[in-house]
């Protein structure tokens, strides 16, 4: 198993009556909200706890890309994992990622990724979403029935920039360049890529195709989350290759306590805060007419805004989100049962951990995430024993011998 | 109202064409929604022409969205429908995206177009009276956006439509839904602009350009600003319509096009 810690930094100081007084947590909640001066605060200490999960023995620690918004404050995961790779030697830097349509050209991905592999030394995780409807349509203004063949584009265009040793011509509908030449080149070549879908056929197989990881990112739990992960393995089956669980990964938010009990003293305020709050997206920037395709719209699937949209979070207590396994909380016991129950049920070998929730202070982020290292994680370790707690296609392949970093001090 | 069949080559696009009423030539551009069930502005203006309208493709039984990306891309597609159609010197009716794309045409192709109806069209963008945003409206906020009386206008979008509490048909519908706005999105997404301010001085046509007073999606005063663009057009305003204008007030629009042309 490869435990990944996440980090959607959100904005923490949204107001009590958030919900009441702004339709959406994205696109038009007003920028005067921001205070600097605490983001300053915010950014350093999320930080923080990103190198200390490496610390503490994950074996990724976790970024991504939103725009417009107080859910998650990275316009750029790229400058939050440039940070990270100066102060963290082993884990793998999740990038999950960048929505490669929004760029132009895409080549500044196949760079910016580069560099960061480089400056890592061979420890980026790629992520290549195609973005939320709020970020890519609304915020980004990608028209919308023109996203994917856009994304598909900028797919194949870096994956060229980094496979190619001379300057070449991309005659594409989106980008035409006369001179692609990337510099510098990604240290693993091509690094592991993990996809965020959403329950798309296409997607099942777009990763089959070029053997990435299907990553589903859903904050319903993995209870809903089996449905679509089941025709997921059913296409991995159908289309005849090796059901490695490394080629599929699940986020969980996550809370551990020394007691259940304890569990929801201390977190339940702030998972409140995370699914009222952070997840109040208006409908009508949710999916973008055109966004999904008739496929998928087909599929029955939607997207975990949508999904947010229509459930009832206001009323649902912490004993529903928990019974309902929304999340995975309570003691050190109950929550490697959960963990066990949904790495087997989904046949994941890659959890995005969720352990810093909506407006959680540092001092309960620590403890949760120590917890979790030291007496959930070790007991999940060999869930899948034929694979050894690897599978070399979709991890990363860092340098034998890195150059070790010097602070400015010494 | 019958519908006809046409399939354009190359692309092999199957295009859903209504027809209705006898009388001079009249092609009709549909809006964003695509026609409303038993059209009224359709319906009235058949009573005094031979309308032919053909639906965009991803619109009802329309086929071919796929090959159309740009405003460029359905200008000429457009034009080859209007080919196809063989019509004889026909008024050119098109409201809202229609009057953008019959805009496009008659700028594009002047020498063929000679008469020319925009039903509060799209097309061009003012700072100080942004167009609203209709990609990230709700359904229920729809009939007060389109129309002047949001009670008819509930009762006329929602006509022959199916049960929304039946998940098959909400699915169907919401197939349907992400087909026309998806296509609408290409040329009205973000920004309802497309470079057409641009290009409105080489109309020729005569262009009779109709407003609802109380159009609260595309304000009134960019009617004033296509007939300053346009040389030989006149601007009328009807009162008690919204954006909708010809499904709200089809007999004012028929006489209004019935004195002009």
């Amino acid at each position: 198993m490869k435990f990944t810690w996440f980090h959607l930094m959100p904005w923490p100081h949204m107001p009590d009556d958030f919900r009441q007084k702004h339709r959406s947590v994205w696109v038009d909640l007003p920028s005067k909200m921001y205070q600097p001066e605490l983001g300053h605060i915010a950014y350093h200490q999320y930080l923080d706890q990103l190198e200390y999960a490496e610390r503490v023995g994950f074996d990724g620690i976790g970024v991504n890309e939103h725009h417009a918004n107080a859910y998650g404050l990275m316009p750029s995961p790229n400058i939050m994992a440039a940070t990270l790779t100066r102060r963290t030697s082993k884990a793998a830097l999740v990038v999950l990622g960048n929505s490669i349509a929004l760029y132009n050209p895409p080549v500044r991905v196949a760079e910016e990724f580069a560099m960061l592999d480089v400056l890592s030394g061979g420890r980026l995780v790629a992520g290549f979403p195609v973005g939320t409807s709020m970020d890519t349509n609304y915020a980004y203004g990608t028209v919308p029935a023109l996203t994917r063949e856009k994304y598909a584009e900028a797919h194949d265009l870096i994956r060229k920039a980094w496979a190619a040793d001379e300057p070449f011509a991309f005659n594409g509908r989106y980008t035409k360049l006369r001179y692609v030449n990337c510099w510098p080149k990604p240290v693993q070549n091509p690094p592991p890529i993990f996809i965020p879908g959403g329950g798309s056929v296409e997607t099942y197989d777009f990763c089959i195709d070029n053997t990435y990881s299907y990553s589903y990112l859903s904050y319903s739990g993995y209870l809903r989350a089996k449905l679509l992960m089941d025709g997921y393995w059913k296409r991995v089956e159908e289309r005849k290759v090796d059901p490695s669980p490394y080629r599929a990964g699940f986020a969980q938010v996550i809370c551990v306590a020394d007691t259940d009990a304890e569990a929801e003293r201390l977190y339940g305020p702030h998972v409140n805060y995370f699914y009222n709050r952070c997840l109040h997206v208006y409908p009508g920037f949710a999916d973008a007419p055109g966004y999904r395709t008739v496929k998928t719209i087909q599929t029955g699937a939607l997207s975990q805004f949508t999904q947010a949209a229509a459930r009832d979070y206001p009323n649902m207590t912490w004993k529903d989100l928990v019974d309902g396994r929304y999340i995975v909380a309570g003691s050190p016991e109950t929550v490697r049962q959960q963990m066990e129950e949904l790495i087997k049920t989904l046949r994941v070998g890659n959890v995005f951990c969720l352990l810093h929730i909506g407006n959680m202070p540092d001092d309960k982020v620590r403890h949760s995430t120590k917890l979790f290292a030291e007496k959930v994680m070790p007991h999940l370790r060999n869930l899948w024993p034929d694979y050894q707690n690897h599978d070399d296609r979709f991890w990363i392949h860092p340098m034998h011998e890195p150059v070790p970093t010097r602070v400015a001090a010494e | 109202m019958k519908s006809e069949f046409l399939t354009l080559k190359p692309s092999g696009a199957r295009i859903q064409v209504v027809e209705a009423g006898k009388g001079r030539d009249l092609l009709f551009l549909h809006g964003a929604g695509g026609h409303l069930h038993d059209d009224p502005l359709i319906a009235a203006l058949a009573t005094r022409y031979r309308v032919v309208a053909p639906l965009l493709p991803g619109y009802g039984q329309s086929t071919g969205e796929d090959g159309l990306r740009d405003m460029l891309d359905v200008t000429l597609h457009a034009l080859d429908v209007l080919e196809r159609l063989k019509l004889h010197k026909p008024i050119v009716v098109g409201h809202s995206m229609g009057g953008m794309i019959a805009a496009e045409m008659a700028a594009i192709a002047h020498t063929e177009i000679a008469k020319l109806c925009l039903l509060a069209p799209a097309g061009l963008w003012n700072d100080d009276q942004p167009v609203v945003d209709i990609f990230s409206k709700l359904p229920f906020e729809l009939p007060g956006l389109l129309f002047h009386d949001a009670e008819k206008g509930q009762r006329l979008l929602t006509a022959g439509r199916g049960d929304m509490e039946d998940p098959e048909f909400l699915k169907q519908f919401l197939v349907m839904n992400a087909r026309r706005l998806g296509m609408a999105g290409k040329l009205l997404f973000p920004i309802p602009d497309r470079g057409l301010a641009d290009r409105l001085h080489r109309i020729t046509a005569k262009t009779l350009i109709v407003w609802g007073a109380d159009d609260a999606l595309i304000p009134a005063a960019y009617g004033a600003a296509f007939k300053k663009a346009i040389s030989k057009s006149k601007l009328v305003k009807i009162a008690k319509a919204g954006h909708a204008v010809g499904q709200e007030r089809p007999e004012a629009v028929l006489k209004a096009i019935r004195a002009f042309f």
